[in-house]
């Protein structure tokens, strides 16, 4: 009991040293953290405990790719790759081109034309989903007796692309959101299809949502003339004015040309907001011939399938930028110009979680969790010291240093702080003593039992341990799992807790026998204390 | 200084006469627990049903929930539930999923938005749509289920089967206590509440493992006994630790619902039921259970086998005893010198005796 091996004390002072030390720069003002920064070297920045995000403000939204409409999408770049082989080989088909919910189908009559097209369909496999080696096919061609070609679209040929779709939109999507000149936004994927976007401290969260909502598609096409072929027309909803219009389906410029897109006024006329934007060589090039050859037309541009406007084209446009203009806001035309410079995501998202705290909340948030936290913990420690004297100076010490581990296992960790975290923080505060009151009694009742001070001390630390680590495994499953299954804030209370369990472990038991240690050594006790 | 002791010193409660009455009263506890998750069911909130909550501070400093409630009906988002809270400017208005998938959703809330948002400051948005909430429910049963199975098999591993099985039956207890509990007041049912259960769990195996503990320490000590006194006598022995740390943990808590704020409050008071039943299952459910199960004394030689280790402890105790009496203490009371040896030396016999 008494021999306590100098390196052992020595560990135990080190860890609660460091321990402060790694707490105390998130306990200064932001004030005196930017002063400590400064002064030391650039290598050494101390870390911060990082706020959740319902403890200091922001959104957090879940975007799910729009499975219908991605495969509404395939199914139609399906349609034009079959309608382009059949082209090539000329071969004859009875009955057009029909489409499935995941694919398309046609009927080629004569089997010699079957034989010269299958292969090729076949090897839009490879085209579709570009080297997905050895995996589950994305397509299915089938070929009945009777002439009956089907190309479907697996379910892992959507898994696979709705994957990519995420990809490709976490690019676009960061590019849009840091273009909100936010701090710090994280955004990750999330299983298959989703993509988690967490910006942290935004005082307008409807911008984000207004930006993150929208596809982005941008398209010039021709107003169709009155006596155009109706295959080749695509009806499409205005936004300035009620009723559709009839648009060209072939598409003069794409979004992806543009190179750059600014808000900005009209200068000639009203004076209303506008998006200025650029062209690149392509763009410009494919903009101005068209517009050389339909002089006195009509062209509409297009986003997201909605007719921002259809201005008339009065002279050839070969400068390679232009204007949109649709009666915005000024905010309206500051979102259209980030996204237009962001780029097209891939695919629709649809928000299908938003939890979004303003920062007053959070703070209100922060008060009550200090507020609970500072008297849960005074009034259990003024509960142990009326209850076990000097042993409860003990526990209170070690309990001192236990919340002083948690926090630096959540500095070091990177690990967020949440309310619930604080609950889990407070409530281990309750649990972090029940190691010391397990041993306490355990001390208590051996030397009822009529043991020495010294083998009550030593027996009730040995015997008690068994059982604390039993029954503190238990608690740590628990936490495990909540970590596992858990999002968010719920994460940040399953940290705390399973931290808070860890070091029970050291300073309920090693340190407060290390002190009692001290203490006998010292105070040669004749009676025990509690 | 005089020390204050809540619990009353070397109790001889007959613990185990309760259990005629116990295991009647838990099994229609039990079962009233079930019949409200059925007929009543629970108050589950956006995370589980889906839908919306939205927290408002009124600018002019006092919310007005009836000019709220006719507001929010006038937008046709189906049952809209409109609550004050705390301070008299909040107010959170919750109403359930919109027809029409995820993007009626975020309409929903830009319709409060434009009817509200001149009044009223939007605090705190969320919005779970369909499949996440369907997801939500999912890991949040997952994880409660998997939970159970992972101590057990813990359980079972460190003690009897007699144990384990005691234990699943007092958390099971525990945990239809703590659903019905959310279905008679009514409290939401959310994310934190499942953490509120797991934690219940946790603290439940937690009591049920210090009086097991107990129980199987004194199993190898006095073979002689009955069970049921050998039981008594250990949840007597646990008891003053028992109410000690049940009261720490329920000052934390009783901090929590005072100060801890509107959104953990579900969370504080479930726990604080938790805390009660888990401490009351451990001594009334899980220990008459090992009578029942027939835990005989005997099976004491098989624990002993079984737990090596401990009796290495045990034995490490003793020895150092022996040693460290001599050099390091001071002189040692005539009493505590006569005591001891007697002690000792039943103590070894009981560990040396043959199976």
């Amino acid at each position: 009991m008494l021999r306590f091996s100098t390196w052992k004390f020595l560990a135990i002072v080190a860890m609660t040293v460091a321990a402060v030390l790694v707490v105390a720069p998130s306990m200064l003002s932001p004030s005196h953290y930017e002063e400590l920064k400064s002064r030391l070297p650039a290598w050494l920045t101390p870390p911060t405990i990082v706020l959740g995000l319902d403890l200091q403000g922001g959104s957090h939204v879940t975007l799910e790719v729009d499975q219908a409409d991605l495969i509404s999408t395939q199914v139609k770049n399906l349609r034009d790759d079959v309608r382009r082989i059949l082209r090539e080989e000329k071969v004859a088909i009875s009955g057009g081109i029909g489409t499935t919910t995941r694919g398309v189908q046609v009927r080629v009559a004569d089997p010699a034309d079957r034989e010269k097209v299958l292969p090729k369909l076949r090897q839009l496999r490879n085209s579709f989903s570009g080297a997905l080696m050895g995996g589950p096919s994305p397509l299915d061609v089938e070929a009945s007796p009777d002439g009956l070609i089907r190309v479907t679209v697996t379910d892992a040929g959507i898994t696979d692309k709705s994957r990519k779709a995420v990809e490709q939109s976490i690019e676009v999507i960061r590019r849009r959101v840091d273009a909100l000149g936010t701090r710090e936004p994280s955004i990750q994927r999330q299983g298959d299809d989703r993509v988690l976007v967490q910006v942290p401290g935004l005082q307008d969260p409807e911008t984000l949502k207004e930006i993150l909502g929208k596809t982005a598609k941008l398209e010039f096409r021709l107003v169709a003339d009155p006596g155009q072929n109706p295959s080749e027309v695509e009806e499409l909803d205005q936004v300035e004015q009620e009723g559709k219009l009839g648009v060209e389906k072939q598409v003069m410029v794409k979004g992806e040309d543009l190179t750059d897109a600014q808000p900005g006024f009209d200068q000639q006329r009203s004076g209303e907001p506008v998006v200025n934007f650029r062209f690149n060589i392509r763009g410009a090039q494919a903009f101005g011939e068209v517009t050389s050859k339909n002089v006195g037309r009509l062209f509409a541009i297009i986003l997201d399938n909605k007719i921002i406007s259809a201005p008339r084209i009065l002279t050839p446009i070969t400068g390679g930028s232009g204007q949109i203009s649709g009666r915005f806001t000024v905010e309206q035309a500051n979102n259209l110009a980030i996204l237009l410079r962001a780029g097209a995501l891939p695919a629709k998202l649809n928000i299908v979680e938003e939890r979004t705290v303003g920062p007053g909340l959070g703070q209100d948030s922060i008060d009550a969790g200090k507020r609970a936290a500072y008297v849960g913990a005074g009034l259990v420690v003024v509960y142990m010291l009326v209850t076990y004297g000097v042993f409860g100076v003990f526990a209170n010490l070690a309990l001192f240093v236990h919340i002083a581990f948690i926090f630096a296992g959540l500095v070091l960790l990177g690990s967020t702080l949440t309310l619930p975290g604080i609950a889990g923080i407070v409530l281990t505060i309750g649990m972090a003593v029940d190691s010391n009151v397990l041993i306490y009694e355990r001390i208590r009742e051996e030397n009822h039992a009529g043991r020495s001070i010294l083998a009550s001390l030593d027996a009730g630390f040995t015997r008690a341990f068994a059982t604390i680590v039993d029954s503190n495994v238990t608690m740590f499953v628990a936490a495990a799992i909540l970590y596992f299954l858990g999002s968010g804030p719920v994460r940040g209370f399953a940290v705390s807790l399973a931290l808070g369990i860890l070091t029970t472990i050291v300073t309920a038991v090693t340190m407060t026998r290390m002190m009692i240690a001290v203490w006998y050594h010292y105070a040669r006790p004749t009676k025990l204390p509690i | 200084m005089k020390l204050l002791r809540l619990a009353p010193e070397n109790t001889k409660f007959p613990f185990m006469r309760f259990r005629r009455v116990s295991y009647p009263f838990s099994a229609v506890l039990s079962l009233i627990a079930v019949a409200l998750f059925v007929f009543k069911g629970m108050n589950f909130g956006i995370d589980f049903a889906g839908g919306t909550v939205i927290e408002l501070r009124a600018k002019s400093g006092a919310a007005e929930v009836g000019t709220l409630r006719t507001l929010g009906e006038g937008l046709q988002l189906g049952d809209i539930e409109v609550q004050a809270f705390g301070n008299p400017a909040d107010a959170t208005l919750r109403f359930g999923l919109q027809p029409g998938g995820d993007v009626a959703q975020q309409a929903a809330v830009e319709r409060v938005r434009g009817a509200v948002g001149g009044y009223y400051d939007l605090r705190r948005v969320e919005v779970v749509g369909p499949r996440v909430s369907n997801e939500l429910v999912q890991s949040g049963t997952l994880g409660v289920v998997l939970s159970i199975i992972a101590v057990l098999t813990y359980l079972w591993f460190r003690f009897e089967w007699q144990f384990a099985i005691g234990a699943v039956i007092a958390t099971m207890h525990d945990l239809l206590l703590t659903v019905g509990f959310f279905s008679i007041t009514q409290l939401e049912f959310n994310t934190t509440s499942i953490a509120a259960i797991l934690t219940i769990v946790g603290y439940s195996l937690n009591e049920t493992v210090v009086v097991l503990d107990r129980i199987r320490e004194n199993m190898r000590k006095y073979k002689k006994l009955p069970t049921a006194q050998m039981v008594d006598m250990s949840i007597n022995a646990v008891l003053p630790r028992t109410i000690m740390t049940a009261t720490t943990v329920m000052l934390a808590l009783f901090a929590l619902v005072a100060f801890g704020g509107q959104v953990i409050r579900s969370f504080s008071v479930a726990m604080i039921w938790g805390i009660f039943v888990a401490t009351y299952s451990s001594i009334f459910i899980c220990s008459p259970m090992l009578i029942y199960l027939g835990l005989r004394n005997e099976d004491a030689d098989k624990a002993a086998q079984k737990h090596e280790t401990e009796r290495k402890a045990d034995a490490a105790v003793s020895a150092r005893e022996d040693v460290a009496e001599a050099p390091l203490s001071a002189p040692p009371k005539s009493a505590e010198k006569a005591s001891a040896p007697s002690r000792k030396a039943s103590g070894k016999r009981a560990k040396t005796r043959p199976a």
